[in-house]
């Protein structure tokens, strides 16, 4: 449906808007109509009518006026008074204590990043309070449901001028000095974490810049969080991956999960593998990887510095998950398979030699060019270059018969220039295996091709097989398996089935078909 | 024979056909098996596709001692492949010997449902179910119930959430200690740490109290739902809104207020838009579900805050609902409750800021006339759909000019012709080719419901003008109208007003209006009949057949093999045929191609 966000992708608006029906190419259309309303409330605010209106605030005299003694309770009242909420759609009302409660959140910015010891207990639940009411809030649903974070323009929060200040304010508390997470945990809490970590969905990508680093320090200050804050993500990437395919933050996630993953203590538990395989590699085959795919692969190689030994699984993974009709990822996978490759150790890298460069060898044969380009500047890198050099003897064989067809059939003289490079480099590196190779070139051809043959023959028969079986299968099919296995057997002991197994089966089945 | 086959085919032959079941094994499994390894995906997914095939070639009994056992090792592959696979087992049960053994599936079905992809595991998760039918209760109980309960307590999310799909299948055939069991797993996956096996258990939570006894719906139902619907997850608290619906309808009636109405009051207030947009979306199966007591006094100011939601999401899905709600309506006060409560909202949602909303609405106001009856669409109808139909939006015009039938009945269209014209005039020369595809279709219903003399006043002229439309898509639907218009209006004012504009075209100078007028000829000719077809269009088409562009000329030969059963045989012998073999020596390749098929399909050679 064009613009209404479904809620959940299971439950997908059944009725296809009658827009759709006139123009399937309304969204674009429609979308950029709707750009000049690019600011959006947060839904707590009613779109015009019938809303009461927000108390007027006026303005509290200044904190550094107040005598020390005032100084506390005035700090407080001003917490109390920025809990007002305004709603930043109706740009014509409240203006005045709009401005005011703006100037209140700034001089409170200043006030706890330059005073000292003004952090005493009391203080936490007002802030944590102000906080949360200025920042938790439904996310309305998204203009732009197909909304392409390359190409489109975020929508941007309304409340911005309010919000940013309210953040700004949070994280001087946070690194304040006097900060004391032992008396904050009683209010940044797992409810107030899980809060969140779901603004990270923000189509704004300054909120989502802000959320970032205060997760960060509350990752950082709070070890009673961390597992749960890992733990939260990953149910927030295991329902992008698998349920909804959509989520602004994850770029800002997958950064937050760098730098821990940095921190992670040797060995590795096994939580933290089972993130590995079960969240970031199917991370992989998300629809949105160029958005994220740097900071993605950035975690992938982390880990495999950590613990080499994960190099074989995390390879293999990605294999599985190679980009089957998609150019784009597939050049960014070949992007992360060299970032890993830079680090990878000889070892390892001889248990998937052989799995990956026959999916090297796919990529330098694709059609699309920069696909085919990326995976042969391989060759250009020392370090991979040396480790085919060491491995030639496996690799050269797999690389050979896709290169040599290319050299002669790619459409585009850039590639047939590189795969000419490549081809000497293989030559220089074992010149009587590349001469064998050239040499069984064209019999390996045809050999595949025979047995592309028989393998055609062989599921013809079963088909016919498999016709005569559905049709006999009212009458007996006792009878008919009884006869099949007979028949079988006496065919058998008349071939000789060394040879050429396909054909052995498809005789003896054709010897059934005929004792029918 | 050569002994290098191995021992199994040296017993063989040793045994002759004694030993025939258990020597010929090894072979052909391990060929079909390469089949299945096959290195390129591709292949390995065909093959696949095909395993029933493979099943049948090895019969039932190696089909379940060889195949399944090598299925249910090697599952790692690619998650297309596993899909197939998922979905061949669901239907091999005459495969590994019927009824009897279809037990022998569930292992790679369990295994299948616990993977990763949402995808494969949903399509296990179907398989399972629909196997499930096919076992005996005790068969049930031995082996289908233990998979359930493994899957249910797995350690990975992906089993807790595929158990979810399967209790409701085995709850009905089993006794009453492992009903119980199957209960206890069922609440304890409802408060699952996950959010995904959350999600799940709520989206099965409805047809799982469908199976249940009423004394444990009533016990056990009601406080898992009250749990998910306030769950601090939107998304599982939405999907309890749909299991609430489906709850109401096994209540009676007297238990409805107290055990799922307060939750239900609750949903319709959610902070969250996607709960209340769930709400609004389900409005007209919860109106059914609790009968109309409750929706007099819950459900209708409920409707009105949907209607008046912050969330133009929310506020469409209960446009959307507009007209089934107040159908649903209890039938003593419904026009009352429409008059007062229901339609001063509607009023505000037609000049709403949001256009999905209007075109929403637009979609459904017009069946509130035959609700209210003549005096009231009059009075207050009448004047929001002539609003919708100068609203600025063209999607909103479509939908009112594309539900006009409903108004005819009640008061006639004539009160609205006049505002209509405007509006048809300019939909039909937006800039947007789709828009005036689109109310081009609703042409003929217009005719119909304007009559002759109205349509050949105001419409015609429209109708002829997209003939000639720069788009093709426009020409084509033009042409098809015309014939739709005829079938409406009769020979005689098809002779009388379009054929004379459509021939005109034939004289065009650009060569695309002049293939236009074939392609009218083509439609018209057989709702015009012989006459009109020999007597005033095939003159023309001969007349074209010495046009200067190649295209014309085959077309026109195609024009001929489409008209040729329209004429009687004399004139096909006379005057076509000499006229297809003119173009069959023509000197452009096509043209003789396609007049040489006109000659074949006619029997003129």
């Amino acid at each position: 449906a064009v613009s209404l966000a479904s809620p959940q992708p299971a439950l997908e608006m059944s009725a296809i808007s009658a827009s759709e029906k006139v123009d399937g190419f309304t969204r674009k259309s429609v979308r950029k109509a709707q750009r000049q309303r690019s600011c959006q409330g947060s839904s707590q605010f009613a779109a015009g009518s019938s809303r009461p209106a927000a108390p007027e605030i006026s303005a509290l005299p200044q904190l550094k006026d107040a005598s020390s003694t005032e100084q506390h309770e005035l700090f407080m009242q001003k917490l109390q008074q920025c809990c007002v909420m305004f709603d930043f759609y109706d740009t014509v009302t409240d203006l005045k204590s709009k401005e005011t409660k703006r100037a209140t959140l700034s001089e409170l910015v200043d006030y706890v990043s330059t005073n000292r010891g003004v952090l005493v207990e009391p203080a936490y639940p007002e802030i944590t309070t102000m906080v949360s009411t200025n920042i938790f809030r439904t996310l309305p649903p998204s203009e732009n449901p197909d909304f392409d974070p390359e190409e489109d323009e975020p929508t941007l929060e309304a409340s911005w001028p309010h919000m940013q200040l309210v953040y700004e304010f949070f994280l001087r508390f946070l690194e304040n000095p006097d900060f004391q997470p032992s008396t904050a945990k009683r209010y940044i809490d797992q409810k107030f974490v899980l809060q969140l970590l779901e603004l990270f969905d923000s189509e704004d990508p300054r909120e989502r810049e802000f959320i970032k680093t205060v997760l960060h320090r509350i990752y950082g200050k709070f070890l009673g969080l961390r597992a749960f804050v890992r733990k939260q993500i990953n149910n927030i990437f295991l329902r992008y991956i698998y349920e909804t395919e959509h989520f602004n933050g994850v770029a800002e996630l997958l950064e937050i999960l760098g730098s821990i993953i940095n921190g992670f203590a040797l060995p590795l538990k096994a939580e933290h593998k089972q993130f590995l395989m079960k969240i970031l590699i199917p991370l992989h085959t998300a629809k949105g990887l160029a958005l994220f795919h740097a900071q993605l692969a950035y975690c992938v190689v982390q880990f495999i510095e950590k613990d080499p030994t994960l190099t074989e699984v995390v390879v293999r993974g990605l294999l599985k998950f190679w980009p089957k009709t998609c150019s784009q990822k597939e050049v960014m996978l070949l992007g992360e398979i060299e970032e890993i490759l830079d680090v990878i150790e000889p070892t390892q890298f001889k248990k998937i030699q052989e799995p990956l460069f026959k999916q090297i060898s796919k990529c330098v044969a694709s059609p699309h060019f920069q696909v085919a380009e990326r995976a042969l500047y391989y060759w250009n890198n020392e370090y991979i270059l040396s480790l085919i050099e060491e491995n030639n003897a496996k690799i050269l064989p797999i690389m050979f018969g896709n290169l040599y067809r290319i050299s002669e059939e790619h459409w585009n003289p850039t590639i047939v220039a590189l795969v000419y490079n490549v081809l000497k480099t293989l030559m220089e590196m074992n010149s009587k295996l590349f001469d064998e190779l050239t040499a069984s070139y064209k019999c390996d051809r045809q050999r595949e091709k025979k047995k592309e043959q028989e393998r055609e023959e062989l599921w013809r028969k079963l088909d016919e097989l498999g016709l005569q079986e559905t049709s006999a299968i009212q009458n007996n099919r006792h009878e008919i398996q009884f006869t099949y296995s007979n028949n079988n057997n006496n065919n058998n002991n008349l071939h000789d089935k060394d040879e050429n197994p396909a054909a052995a089966i498809t005789d003896r089945i054709e010897s059934n078909t005929w004792a029918k | 024979a050569s002994g290098a086959q191995g021992p199994a085919l040296v017993e063989g032959v040793g045994l002759g056909m004694a030993g025939a079941d258990s020597d010929d094994s090894l072979y052909p499994i391990a060929v079909l098996i390469d089949e299945l390894r096959n290195e390129d995906v591709q292949l390995r997914l065909n093959s696949i596709k095909k395993l029933s095939t493979i099943a049948l070639a090895l019969g039932v009994e190696r089909t379940r001692t060889e195949l399944l056992p090598f299925l249910t090792d090697t599952i790692y592959d690619e998650d297309e492949v596993l899909l197939a696979l998922a979905e061949q087992l669901g239907n091999f049960t005459m495969l590994v010997g019927g009824p009897e053994y279809v037990h022998c599936l569930l292992p790679p079905l369990e295994s299948l449902a616990t993977v990763e992809e949402t995808v494969v595991r949903d399509k296990a998760v179907e398989s399972l179910r629909k196997i499930s039918h096919e076992h005996s209760p005790v068969d049930l109980e031995v082996h289908f119930e233990p998979l359930v309960k493994r899957l249910a307590s797995g350690d990975w999310f992906t089993s807790r959430t595929s158990a979810c799909g399967l209790f409701s299948v085995c709850y009905p055939r089993v006794s009453s200690t492992v009903k119980a069991e199957i209960r206890q797993h069922f609440r304890t996956l409802c408060s699952d740490d996950t959010p995904m096996v959350r999600r799940a258990a709520a989206s099965k939570l409805g047809e799982f109290a469908k199976v249940l006894e009423l004394e444990y719906v009533k016990s056990d139902i009601i406080s898992l739902f009250t749990a998910l619907a306030s769950d601090e997850q939107d998304s599982v608290r939405l999907l309890a809104v749909e299991a609430g619906v489906s709850i109401a309808t096994l209540l009676p009636q007297e238990d409805l207020e107290t055990l799922v109405m307060p939750t239900l009051r609750q949903a319709a207030e959610d902070k969250s838009w996607r709960v209340r947009y769930m709400v609004a979306d389900k409005f007209s199966d919860l109106q059914k579900a609790v009968g109309p007591e409750i929706t007099k006094n819950d459900l209708v100011p409920a409707f009105q805050n949907l209607l008046k939601d912050c969330e133009a999401e929310v506020r469409a899905a209960a446009a959307n609902k507009v007209k089934e709600f107040c159908e649903n309506l209890p039938e003593d006060s419904r026009e009352t409750i429409i008059m007062t409560h229901i339609l001063p909202c509607v009023k505000e949602l037609v000049s709403d800021t949001n256009q999905h909303v209007k075109s929403a609405l637009a979609s459904v106001i017009m069946g509130l006339s035959t609700i209210l009856g003549k005096d009231n669409t009059v009075e207050h109808l009448l004047p929001l759909f002539l609003a919708q139909l100068k609203d600025e939006c063209p999607e909103v015009r479509l939908n009112i000019i594309s539900n006009l039938d409903c108004v005819n009945e009640v008061i006639g269209i004539r009160q609205l012709s006049q505002s209509l014209l405007p509006a048809i005039v300019e939909l039909a020369e937006d800039a947007k080719w789709r828009v005036r595809l689109a109310i081009i279709e609703y042409m003929p219903l217009l005719a119909g419901q304007l009559g002759v003399e109205f349509f050949d006043e105001k419409l015609n002229s429209l109708c002829m003008a997209w003939l000639v439309d720069h788009v093709y898509a426009i020409r084509e639907a033009a042409t098809c109208n015309l014939m739709k218009l005829v079938e409406k209006f009769g020979a005689e004012w098809a002779q009388n007003t379009i054929v004379p504009k459509v021939l005109g075209m034939a004289n065009d100078p650009n060569y695309l209006h002049r293939m236009t007028t074939l392609f009218c000829i083509n439609a018209l000719s057989e709702v015009c009949g012989q006459e009109i077809t020999t007597k005033h269009m095939l003159p023309v088409v001969f007349k074209m057949s010495n046009d200067q562009v190649a295209n014309v000329r085959f077309n026109v030969a195609k024009s001929l093999q489409k008209i040729g059963p329209v004429l009687d045989s004399n004139c096909l012998q006379t005057e076509v045929k000499p006229v297809l073999e003119k173009l069959a020596s023509d000197q452009d390749m096509d043209v003789k191609y396609f007049a040489q098929e006109a000659i074949s399909v006619l029997s003129l050679a």
